[in-house]
């Protein structure tokens, strides 16, 4: 009986049905494309993107340029300077991330004892020239001037789970 | 018309004007045709894989063929040192011009063929034969391994398949009693659409028709993922292109013929009567309605099924499709001669 079931059925080819069957409903399900540079997906707070420098809410660099950014940078793409301030304070006097050897890892944000150095939201920093993806400190501040308010309320949504 | 441009023109100008413009008038829409069913082709696929397909060139990308043909149109045109140039160059015209050939004996509505000649199916099939030229002489012209490949593979699948389609062809033609394809629509129209008694050989034809084309599950010839596109592997720009149009005025042709053979051409399902006494506008409706599902069914298939291996190609063509062609063929005959049965 077996044999006369699968007979039919090769001979009626319902297995090509209905594969064409699955194929037809399947058009009218809802896309799941996003149009993207006019829609974006959703990003969690630990979404690790391009790199900031962040400041104090008075203007003062958070950074104290104790260099644990630089140590635990597995890519070695971190390079600081540092000399004390004429106020006596300790900042940096250079702050460079080599773009093109970064992993994106998060060891710098997590090393950071201050929440100075961060990895924001922004993926979309692609450039014409390699010269381009070398970011100095003004770069670095910057950006932190400019993505500080997600920057801050990612900061917080984050801080249950930490 | 006809008048109208001898009276101007004289004779034998006067018909050789109005020949080119009837030729036109079929091949303008052709290939406005082929441009828009390669985006007809994207958004279906998209579809049936949740995507968008193309939408940003144009209204829901609308204008995308344009634009894809401009492109093809200013790339540089790379014939390899190595090639036959002449045959290199020769082959993609060959293949685009007998796509379009084809359609001079398709009758797009009541005596609305180029030309209503006697040996319509004969030459339909002639044509469709020679296909293979085109793309074995790419194949050795492009004196590339992958190309030569491809268009062995691609010659080996045709004949195969032309096989069987041969034997569809003359089963058509007994319950037709007549090789001009008007006829063979006029035959379904006093008795059924062929499709009903000739459902299996539908099947059959519509495979081997697939397979004819190059089309997905059967499209080793072009094998991009083995071959590298196979006997196109050489050619850029404007011959690539060719080969392009080619592909896609051979699947309308393809639903040309079946629409043709099986679906009744022109006839209106269920005989309905013309609004308006438009009877040749309705049945140019028609006729380009059933080609226009027939090609859904073109891409539906290509979302549906993967790639044949080459062994079970051949094997469905030799060992599955020609006996039963053949079988049916038989059964036809022998049912014509007792019963006398659609022979009306």
């Amino acid at each position: 009986m077996s044999f006369f079931d699968r007979t039919a059925r090769d001979w009626l080819l319902t297995e090509l049905f209905s594969g064409m069957a699955l194929t037809f409903r399947y058009m009218f399900k809802p896309r799941v494309t996003i149009n993207y540079p006019y829609e974006k997906g959703p990003l969690s707070p630990r979404f690790r993107g391009e790199h900031a420098l962040r400041r104090y809410p008075n203007g003062e660099e958070r950074c104290i340029a104790c260099k644990l950014c630089e140590a635990i940078c597995p890519a070695q793409a971190i390079t600081i300077e540092a000399e004390p301030r004429d106020d006596g304070s300790r900042r940096t006097t250079r702050y460079d991330i080599d773009m093109t050897k970064c992993i994106y890892c998060g060891f710098c944000q997590e090393a950071c004892p201050v929440d100075a150095i961060v990895e924001g939201p922004n993926f979309e920093f692609a450039t014409e020239t390699r010269a381009e993806l070398m970011y100095d400190k003004d770069k670095l501040l910057a950006n932190g001037d400019r993505w500080e308010v997600e920057l801050a309320a990612r900061i917080e949504a984050d801080a249950p789970y930490r | 018309m006809a008048e109208f441009f001898t009276n101007l023109l004289g004779q034998d100008l006067g018909t050789l004007v109005w020949i080119v413009l009837r030729i036109l008038v079929i091949v303008a829409p052709l290939l406005l045709g082929v441009a828009y069913l390669t985006y007809a082709e994207r958004k279906v696929l998209g579809a049936m894989q949740l995507r968008k397909g193309p939408n940003v060139v144009g209204p829901f990308g609308l204008t995308q063929p344009l634009a894809d043909g401009i492109k093809l149109f200013f790339k540089e045109t790379i014939i390899p040192t190595d090639a036959n140039k002449f045959v290199f160059v020769l082959a993609p015209a060959l293949t685009f011009i007998l796509a379009l050939v084809a359609w001079a004996v398709i009758p797009f509505f009541e005596g609305g063929a180029l030309a209503n000649v006697n040996v319509g199916i004969l030459y339909l099939f002639a044509i469709s034969s020679l296909g293979v030229y085109g793309i074995i002489m790419a194949g050795w012209a492009s004196n590339s391994k992958y190309a030569f490949l491809g268009s062995l593979r691609s010659a080996a699948q045709m004949v195969s398949y032309e096989v069987s389609i041969g034997f569809v062809l003359v089963a058509i033609l007994l319950c037709v009693g007549s090789l001009n394809l008007s006829d063979v629509v006029h035959a379904q129209e006093k008795s059924v659409w062929f499709i009903v008694p000739h459902l299996p050989l539908f099947i059959i034809f519509y495979v081997s028709g697939l397979a004819e084309t190059n089309r997905l599950p059967f499209d080793l010839p072009e094998g991009e993922s083995e071959l590298v596109a196979g006997y196109m592997v050489e050619y850029s720009a404007m011959t690539f292109a060719l080969f392009f149009l080619g592909e896609y005025a051979n699947m309308i042709l393809m639903s040309g013929m079946i629409t043709t053979l099986f679906l009744g051409g022109w006839l209106a399902p269920f005989g309905l009567a013309a609004p308006f006494g438009l009877v040749k506008l309705w049945g140019l409706f028609w006729f380009l309605a059933k080609i226009a599902v027939m090609l859904f069914g073109f891409l539906w298939v290509r979302a549906t099924f993967p790639r044949y291996r080459y062994d079970q190609l051949m094997r469905l063509g030799w060992k599955v499709f020609l006996p039963f062609s053949l079988f049916w063929l038989v059964l036809t005959a022998g049912v014509l001669e007792y019963t006398g049965w659609m022979r009306s």
